[in-house]
């Protein structure tokens, strides 16, 4: 399989940060058993938060819908185990506020809902399989968590004819898509097929970088026979940036201010593929998921099999507990990661790592002044400018930081990771964005 | 020597004719009455009025297309200037400073995590909705600092902002950058406020603030004119103002500052010049 | 109890390389350099170095001091300057100019700006280009390298790119030195600045910071290579009137230039494709005042010049952004 190796693609920009992937990479996926308590909120994905739809004291199976789809760009919420709903109310939520959930306590008996129903996609056209997704809560598992359905329903004006899986996980210390490419290829593959004949098309590439040697070339052998083809990819974050991702495979650039869908790609995650499998296979909805619980300050850093709704804490309980005291907890990779207000936080359907560091894991910060040295804008994957998209952002002057295409950012966080004099570069885009889209509410 | 005495005084005479005339004939038709509003208006350009600059609210001013009132830097004086300029009523509208409703430095307030970033409040904000535990409270990161173009705001050693009342112009420009709306506008003649921001219940703000308050009435059934409580905040009644001042010393969690005593812990500013002695100065 | 956890916005990492170990790297650079020009200058040489260091650190201080901002010692930005700078001074310069130098690269040529990141200038060569035109006596007067072995006194001399210029406008051809002498021009064996002596050792200095990426190879190999061919064109046409582009390379302050202060990241371009043409713009009036000016070193106001010039090359080399060009079929 060297030949899969040689031939390595790339991007222009990005950068090589420590792997991490030591801590749990070759650790096979654990089930992580059922907590005293799953607070499930009914803000997980982008686009309307569902509304609920059980009151306090019902009784719920694993898979019963909680929560409704609010509109097209919405997904149902469902009971990730058998129980009872003991509340229904605000909770912290991992955006770090307090937000709609539904509490369940599990009743140890773990059953199915009956009236979910697998079905066999070759007798499902498009439209019924889409509709089957929706129901079921198939969001993308690769952080993002937009609802696949409507990813997968592009104007006609937009022909499909390239569908590209994300197996990359370039983010450093998560390892659960390789664990999961790795274990469960059937599932997958599966998904894979399911996604094509929803789209109409037959060419499917997987990416994968290439310090997963065992996992390009397991899927390799294994994809040759079912027209799957496999792309090695050089080892460069973001390479697992849909943009770069689509340049790196299909050497296409998705038009600045567009979708993927305007190149005629559509970009999957692994872990999605393999929900969509087991959604429309068995009719099982989106309750569960593998998460990295990582980072050196872990005892035993695992991939645990984690049912949507556990709170960190249990997850950091199951991997032995902390060897020091937490000073970030990380829902996420490190890179784009979002800091968590404590470990009573659940875990939600975009959750693909939990990352512990300590006061010594943390960076070194005093923001000094921008010398000047260009090295942000060698490694931006967008080649933008990001010191002076921040510096216009720090003077409030929003127009030039329009003019600097502040609006192309996808926050990769790759310039604040080189910056010398350690400016929080993402922080002041992110600000330059939020000001850009507010005046463009107004006028 | 002579020649270029000539040749100089020459180009020299010749280019104060060429100017002296195209001033005249290129001049650009002025109302005179503009020039001696913008005169009157203070010249900051902080957008108070709506007009981005002091030129630009002139010129409206004069044309009738906007109010003579509007410039709360230039305060009464501009505004009766102005109003005799254009030969109308002056009409000024009751003179107000921002006060910054909160007491609860990082002393006397507790944070719900420790923020990493860009000094700035609204920065702040949107990580978890800001690091002190009082939603209402201030960050203490400098946003209204900046944004006041007439350097009337100052954060103190514990992080909090102190506006000074005598530099205040009433602008709202620190208003609109505060991400946690803690500061409000008040008539500059009023010396008391209630110093906090925040509608949690008393039971909880005691838990995150020691200065913050928890609606326990005492102001109100000492003073009942001059107090209202919503929503587990006290409010102090402007136009009683005197009798707010009377009962200040009462509130057990001296959430209630009387400012001829002096400003905030912490803040340089020392007292308020009393209000007999504001208008003599000015 | 209060919570000890930190939240912040993305990214948590690091690489680590902040700005005081970026500077403190191109002072290691500089030190074979340095210490070359101890070997063939002795003390006078240290007492430039000295006070040049020690005297930008100390007015940075205080410019710090008097605007009532955090010290900014720490970044090592300062002492840089400071080595800077006495490497760009003539040996035997008396206390004052030292001093004096480091008073107008730190206060004119950095901090009134604003210090750090915002000085549009070079401040070594700001400070060295004031005292050249204040003090052109003592500023041109070189001495002969005397070993430290050797126990010689300090006897005047020409650099070598005087001489050239000397002897062009006197005779107009070539003294019989830009001829030949090339090993004793490599090791320094010649009059000159402290850092102008020993293109090994700067070369050295170079290729570390290239090595470390602390420098990318764009700026210098522009600069050097403009050099090399233009000199080597006008070399090919008039070789009796205009020396060889390796007597370019090795005499005069070229490599220093190239190297250490045409790459001072605030002061030149941020974007690579900007660094090559700030490089050949250095080159181009480096060879230009060095065969047809007046003065014969060019290097410093060549990159002063270029440094007026970044802004302008910024904003027409920005990058390219992702998405721009149209979808491949």
């Amino acid at each position: 399989m060297k030949s899969a190796l040689k031939n390595l693609k790339s991007f222009a920009g990005g950068l090589h940060p420590p792997d991490g992937k030591h801590f749990s990479a070759g650790k096979a996926i654990e089930i992580c058993p059922l907590p005293e308590e799953l607070v499930i909120p009914l803000a997980q994905h982008i686009g309307a938060p569902a509304e609920a739809c059980v009151e306090v004291g019902a009784l719920v199976k694993k898979g019963s819908p909680i929560a409704k789809a609010k509109g097209f760009v919405s997904v149902p919420i469902h009971a990730s185990t058998s129980g009872e709903v003991i509340a229904v109310e605000p909770r912290l939520h991992p955006m770090g506020k307090h937000l709609p959930a539904v509490v369940i306590k599990p009743d140890g008996k773990d059953l199915w809902d009956d009236s979910l129903t697998g079905a066999d996609p070759q007798d499902l056209n498009a439209a019924e399989l889409k509709n089957r997704l929706q129901a079921a809560g198939i969001v993308g598992l690769g952080g993002a968590t937009f609802p696949t359905h409507v990813k997968l329903s592009p104007p006609a004006d937009k022909p499909i004819d390239t569908l590209i899986l994300n197996g990359v996980e370039c983010e450093p210390f998560l390892t659960a898509d390789h664990r999961l490419m790795l274990e469960e290829t059937e599932r997958i593959f599966d998904g894979i097929d399911i996604l094509r004949k929803i789209l109409g098309i037959t060419r499917a590439v997987i990416g994968i970088e290439a310090n997963k040697p065992d996992a390009i070339e397991l899927l390799t052998a294994r994809g040759a026979a079912r027209q799957i083809e496999v792309q090695a990819l050089e080892v460069k974050y973001p390479q697992g940036a849909e943009k770069q991702l689509i340049d790196a495979i299909t050497g296409r650039q998705v038009p600045s201010g567009t979708l993927p869908m305007e190149v005629g790609v559509v970009v999957q995650n692994v872990g999605t593929c393999a929900a969509i499998s087991d959604a429309i296979r068995r009719g099982h909805p989106l309750v569960e998921r593998v998460v990295s619980i990582t980072g050196p300050a872990l005892v035993e850093p695992k991939n645990l099999l984690v049912r949507i709704g556990t709170s960190l804490q249990f997850l950091v309980d199951q991997c032995g507990g902390l060897n020091g005291a937490a000073a970030k907890i990380i829902m996420g990779g490190p890179m784009m990661g979002q800091t968590q207000l404590s470990l009573d936080v659940p875990a939600i359907r975009g959750t693909s790592g939990v990352l512990i560091f300590r006061q010594q894991d943390l960076p070194r910060y005093e923001a000094g002044p921008c010398i000047r040295c260009g090295r942000c804008i060698s490694v931006c994957p967008i080649h933008l400018q990001p010191t002076s998209i921040a510096a216009c952002a720090r003077l409030d002057m929003i127009d030039q930081a329009a003019g600097y295409h502040a609006l192309d950012c996808i926050e990769c966080g790759c310039c604040t990771y080189i910056c010398p004099a350690t400016l929080p570069l993402v922080q002041s885009i992110r600000y330059a964005k939020a000001a850009i889209m507010a005046q463009k509410r107004t006028t | 020597m002579f020649a270029s005495i000539l040749t100089l005084g020459g180009i020299g005479l010749f280019a104060a004719v060429a100017l002296g005339v195209a001033a005249k004939k290129f001049a650009v038709e002025i109302d005179p009455r503009e020039l001696a509003v913008l005169d009157a208006l203070p010249g900051a350009n902080c957008g108070a009025c709506g007009m981005p600059g002091c030129a630009g609210y002139a010129k409206a001013i004069v044309d009738g297309s906007m109010a003579p009132n509007l410039c709360t830097p230039g305060g009464s004086e501009a505004i009766e200037k102005i109003a005799q300029i254009m030969g109308v009523e002056a009409q000024s509208a009751e003179p107000q400073v921002a006060v910054v409703c909160c007491q609860g430095d990082n002393q006397k307030a507790t944070l719900k995590y420790r923020y990493l970033g860009l000094y700035d409040c609204n920065a702040a904000q949107k990580i978890a909705d800001g690091p002190k535990t009082c939603p209402g409270g201030c960050l203490g990161l400098g946003s209204c600092v900046r944004a006041c173009p007439f350097d009337a705001i100052e954060i103190t050693a514990a992080g909090l902002a102190v506006i000074n009342r005598d530099k205040c112009t009433g602008c709202q420009k620190c208003v609109a950058q505060c991400p946690r709306s803690v500061i409000h506008m008040t008539p500059r003649l009023a010396e008391t406020h209630v110093l906090c921001n925040s509608t949690d219940k008393g039971a909880q703000v005691r838990k995150y603030c020691q200065v913050g308050c928890i609606a326990c009435q005492i102001c109100k059934k000492n003073a009942p004119e001059a107090y209202q409580i919503e929503n587990f905040l006290a409010r102090v009644d402007y136009s009683h103002a005197a009798a707010a001042a009377a009962v200040a010393e009462k509130c057990p969690t001296k959430c209630i500052r009387d400012f001829s005593h002096g400003y905030p812990d912490g803040s340089s500013y020392g007292v308020p010049t009393p209000e007999k002695l504001r208008g003599e100065a000015v | 109890m209060e919570n000890q956890l930190y939240l912040s916005s993305s990214p948590h990492i690091h690489n680590g390389e902040t700005t005081d170990q970026v500077m403190r790297k191109v002072i290691y650079a500089l030190v074979p350099a340095s210490l070359v020009s101890l070997y063939f200058f002795g003390l006078p040489a240290l007492s430039v170095l000295l006070i040049c260091t020690l005297g930008c650190m100390v007015f940075e201080a205080l410019s710090c001091w008097l605007k009532k901002i955090p010290q900014t010692l720490a970044d090592g930005s300062a002492a840089l300057t400071g080595i800077l700078l006495a490497l760009n001074l003539p040996p035997s310069s008396p206390w004052w100019i030292s001093l004096l130098g480091a008073a107008i690269a730190i206060l004119i040529g950095k901090q009134v700006y604003g210090g750090l990141g915002h000085n549009p200038f070079n401040p070594a060569l700001v400070a060295r280009v004031v005292l050249l035109i204040s003090f052109p006596v003592q500023m041109t007067n070189w001495t002969a390298p005397a070993p430290l072995t050797s126990g010689f006194d300090a006897v005047t001399t020409a650099t070598p790119l005087g001489e050239m210029k000397t002897a062009v406008m006197l005779t107009g051809k070539l003294p019989a030195l830009a001829q030949s002498g090339f090993s004793d021009y490599l090791l320094g064996n010649m009059g000159g600045c402290l850092g102008e002596v020993s293109a090994l050792a700067l070369l050295l200095g170079g290729v570390y910071l290239l090595y470390k990426k602390i420098i990318s190879w764009h700026t210098p190999v522009a600069f050097i290579g403009t050099v090399l061919v233009l000199g080597g064109i006008f070399w090919a046409i008039a070789p009796e009137k205009y020396p060889s582009p390796l007597f370019h390379l090795v005499t005069g302050g070229l490599i220093l230039g190239a190297f250490f202060m045409a790459t001072d990241m605030v002061t030149s371009p941020v974007t690579t494709k900007g660094m090559l043409i700030f490089g050949c713009g250095c080159g181009l009036l480096t060879l230009l005042i060095r065969l047809f000016g007046g003065y014969p070193e060019g290097v410093s106001f060549a990159i002063l010049l270029m440094n007026a010039a970044t802004p302008l090359i910024d904003r027409f080399c920005r990058p390219k952004i992702y998405g721009q060009r149209p979808a491949k079929a």
